[in-house]
């Protein structure tokens, strides 16, 4: 007796939820990301105004001046949702982790020239309140936004700021040796040294700013665009040549932080830019309103990483940082 | 057909952007949907490219993350960091 195995394919009736089929067609597969952030945004009956703004509704697409037709359409190339962020966050923390205690167990860097400690703890130390500055600025846009791509990527944002505020004070201990004075003293030089009173007023200014989406341009592609290439990338290369690279180490997440989440940055501005004329000029006028304050804000600092020569740097970050607003279809 | 090459696939969601991946770069890939695989057929020649399948994932991708979800292909192989060609050597 012979025996046929026999195969039966049961197509599906639905490949996905109505409303993602919607969007990519009724016969497409769709991603996890797609089902997981298209769709969560409550648009309809919202029956009472909020107290605290009773001009809008609830949630309310006229928080930005940016008009998009589908906010849904902001989406992440990171393709980032709750699973697949804390899966890829988690590995950079084991990896992160064991830099510090191999760096604080080795004792790495107290063969480091104090002068480079010193400028290392006027430098990088008082980042922790920008970063934390830049932690509360997307908390707002993840509160304030429209639609789930962009909260939800934002609220990441948040969360990754936090981290490294978390990292520069890890760093800032260990460079102390536990010491945590060192982390008052940085508060100080924070609330009261001359060299960092601009940043903190920009940065001061940017948690006043009402509109989510020139926050987003100001904080996450202006603010992190130009600090982190000039900090943990030209200074973090020079204390490496001078006998720093324990210290490069610590700041391994951060570095490859930044060039995920500017790939999130430069979509959604893209994006948005795309929708509309009236869109690009709104983003292209944010970032000419700003730009002088940012460069004027980093001047001290440069100034003091690269001992007085800092508008050199500044002008090369500026500059890279001008080819990537180009690249996303920007006029500036 | 001898002149198919093909390539058999997982059909999960991790093999979904690498299968969107080589029917996008691969206008002749024709795609066969069987319980819980994907076959695609290719004349001549199938390419596999890293840097669309990276597009598509939304983060980077080792080629030979590929093992994973392969079940099984046909042609000889001829790999390098960013493709993975498949042909018959005549």
């Amino acid at each position: 007796m012979t025996i046929d195995l026999k195969t039966t394919s049961i197509e599906p009736l639905r490949k996905t939820f109505d409303h993602i089929a919607e969007k990519i067609g009724p016969d497409k597969a769709a991603t996890r990301y797609q089902e997981a952030v298209w769709g969560l945004q409550p648009i309809v009956n919202q029956h009472y105004r909020p107290t605290w703004d009773p001009a809008k509704t609830l949630y309310d697409t006229s928080r930005t001046a940016v008009v998009m037709e589908d906010f849904d359409d902001l989406i992440d190339p990171r393709q980032y949702y709750y699973g697949t962020w804390t899966i890829q966050r988690g590995k950079q923390q084991d990896s992160q982790e064991k830099n510090f205690n191999f760096v604080e167990s080795r004792g790495l860097l107290t063969g480091m020239e104090s002068a480079w400690k010193d400028k290392i703890r006027r430098l990088i130390v008082p980042l922790r309140h920008v970063a934390w500055g830049a932690n509360t600025n997307n908390s707002y846009i993840a509160a304030y936004g429209f639609g789930g791509p962009v909260c939800s990527a934002a609220a990441f944002q948040m969360m990754d700021h936090l981290g490294i505020a978390q990292y520069i004070t890890r760093t800032g201990l260990i460079l102390a040796e536990n010491d945590p004075k060192a982390l008052d003293d940085a508060k100080a030089l924070w609330m009261s040294d001359e060299m960092w009173q601009p940043m903190r007023a920009l940065v001061e200014e940017a948690m006043v700013t009402k509109d989510w989406f020139e926050l987003h341009v100001l904080q996450n592609f202006l603010i992190d665009g130009t600090v982190h290439p000039l900090v943990f990338g030209k200074f973090d290369a020079l204390v490496t040549q001078h006998g720093g690279a324990a210290y490069s180490m610590m700041n391994e997440f951060t570095i490859e932080w930044f060039a995920e989440a500017s790939r999130w940055v430069d979509a959604v501005i893209k994006r948005a830019a795309q929708e509309s004329e009236a869109n690009k000029t709104h983003i292209e006028g944010w970032i000419a309103k700003w730009i002088p304050r940012v460069q004027g804000a980093l001047k001290p600092l440069s100034d003091v990483a690269f001992d007085g020569e800092g508008d050199g740097a500044i002008e090369e970050v500026v500059d890279h940082l001008m080819t990537r607003a180009g690249k996303i279809g920007l006029d500036l | 057909m001898a002149d198919n090459v093909f390539l058999a696939l997982q059909n999960n969601s991790e093999a979904q952007p690498i299968i969107e991946a080589i029917l996008e770069d691969n206008p002749g890939a024709v795609a066969n949907e069987s319980p819980g695989m994907v076959k695609i057929n290719c004349p001549g020649r199938l390419v596999v490219r890293r840097e669309t399948v990276e597009e598509k994932m939304g983060r980077k991708f080792d080629l030979q993350e590929i093992h994973i979800n392969l079940i099984s292909l046909g042609g000889n192989i001829d790999e390098d960091d960013d493709e993975l060609v498949i042909a018959w050597n005549t």
